[in-house]
């Protein structure tokens, strides 16, 4: 409360920016959008002013620990951010986690609730993100499920159909971690392994290391052929996370200029 | 795309579609009756009652929380579930399988709600087709009274509100069916859809499914070991 003294209006105070905080913020170029198949009905990828970036890898290949440096880098940059990842949706994710538990779904089922998953989150958090210009950061996409599926042996034409629901991000990085560094990191992380990381529904090996190993190098090789397809930017991810963040943050730039 | 017989399964699929109202439940039930007092091996298996996926649905159907893509991909996930779980297993073993709705329900549907049908047939394409497709075609005013008479309370989805064909319920259900009528009548031919005269009565109907069953089925094939 202002006291009687001091109520005549006092000039405000002079604000001293620093020299590189008053750089004006860059507004995004728009670059055209498309889905990838039929995409989702009756939706105008031309209102989709936003960025998607879309990190890929491994569970220990890095993926949150840049997730959560791009945030605060872009955020720093004057650039409202989003969080997607797989699993989130407000539909099917209790359902799924039951099922994963349980282990009793088979793959066309799993694979289909996943999708189900994934669509809630496009139409409801990620598009409309989009459509308010935000810079949509997705932990994992369609390529992770996709690689799963494949791995175990569900049809790659039958899958492409059914996410041709998804967006064309405008980058997708996939973090490339050899298996053995994995192995450490998920031991230093958790000191235990998952069961669904270790592929152990495959019965590749009856002991989890080993299955592990060979999962991961399933996967790798999964991730490797849609690359062809789908063109991931390959990050070797064995480097540090600085080396790392450094080539993300390039490509990112170049993205924002209309690269 | 081929039947179960085509790929050489040993029990046979039979399934029923039309209009909600078309009295099909009514008639698979009496075929299935009818099958059962034969000792003959015998499964039913109703459209979107997977348990697991059932919360789902139901969540998203009750907090509206559905698009014409969630909706299409909850149930193709529902009929995944059974299909491979259920249906398939039992196929093997010799059962005749009867279907309250099957993949054409969601291709009739999921087309009227906008999904592109190359899509929506493209993801059904893991199932074989039905070994016999009863088609229950009653006037479009006959289905709509016999929903309209005993049920009045219809729901969101059911109405198709998602559509916002209308802000009347009665009149958005009306104009809803008439679509999916439409998309039954498109797919008849194509799928060799066995047609039936639901205006007739309900025995006059099940004679009529009677024979057909006995005439394209070696029933005798079917016989339970306990019997």
């Amino acid at each position: 409360m202002p006291t009687p003294e001091n109520t005549h209006p006092s000039p405000p105070p002079q604000i001293h920016l620093k020299r590189n905080a008053r750089r004006r913020i860059r507004v995004p170029i728009h670059t055209p959008k498309r889905f990838y198949g039929f995409g989702i009905p009756g939706l105008d990828v031309n209102k989709l002013v936003g960025k998607l970036i879309v990190v890929e890898g491994a569970d220990g290949s890095g993926r949150s620990t840049q997730l959560a440096r791009l945030v605060e880098w872009l955020e720093g940059c004057g650039h409202a951010t989003i969080q997607v990842g797989l699993k989130l949706s407000t539909l099917v994710s209790e359902e799924l986690e039951k099922a994963k538990e349980g282990n009793v779904l088979s793959h066309t089922t799993m694979s289909l609730f996943y999708a189900t998953d994934f669509a809630d989150q496009l139409e409801n958090i990620i598009l409309p993100a989009l459509r308010a210009g935000y810079m949509v950061l997705a932990d994992r996409y369609i390529y992770t499920l996709m690689a799963r599926d494949m791995a175990r042996d569900m049809d790659e034409a039958w899958l492409r159909n059914l996410y041709g629901i998804a967006l064309v991000p405008d980058t997708v990085f996939y973090l490339n971690v050899s298996a053995e560094q994995l192995v450490q990191r998920n031991f230093a992380k958790n000191q235990t392994l998952d069961y669904w990381e270790s592929g152990m529904d495959l019965g590749l090996s009856r002991d989890w290391f080993d299955s592990f190993v060979k999962y991961q190098a399933l996967m790798a090789a999964q991730f490797k052929r849609l690359q062809t397809s789908y063109g991931f930017t390959m990050v070797d991810g064995n480097r540090s996370p600085d080396a790392i963040n450094a080539d993300l943050r390039r490509k990112i730039e170049q993205l924002l200029i209309g690269k | 795309m081929k039947t179960f017989a085509e790929l050489k399964f040993p029990g046979r699929l039979i399934a029923v579609e039309g209009l909600d109202g078309s009295g099909k439940s009514t008639q698979i039930y009496l075929l299935k009756r009818w099958l059962q007092l034969q000792g003959l091996k015998v499964f039913f298996s109703e459209w979107n009652s997977s348990e697991l996926v059932k919360s789902a649905t139901s969540k998203g159907k009750k907090r509206e929380l559905l698009t014409p893509t969630t909706f299409s991909l909850i149930h193709a996930t529902d009929f995944a579930d059974r299909y491979e779980r259920q249906l398939v297993p039992l196929l093997r073993a010799g059962y005749i399988v009867l279907c309250d709705r099957y993949a054409f329900t969601a291709f009739a549907r999921d087309t009227v709600r906008g999904c592109p049908p190359a899509w929506v047939r493209a993801i059904y394409s893991f199932a074989a087709m039905p070994d016999l497709t009863f088609f229950f075609k009653a006037d479009l005013e006959v289905s709509l009274q016999r929903i309209l008479d005993s049920r009045p309370e219809l729901k969101f989805f059911e109405a198709g509100m998602d559509l916002r064909l209308s802000r009347d319920p009665y009149e958005s259900f009306r104009v809803f069916q008439g679509r999916i009528l439409e998309q039954y009548l498109a797919m008849s031919r194509e799928f060799n859809f066995l047609e039936m005269d639901a205006n007739q009565a309900i025995e006059a109907q099940q004679s009529v499914v009677r024979e057909l069953v006995a005439s394209r089925l070696n029933l005798s094939a079917f016989a339970s070991p306990s019997s």
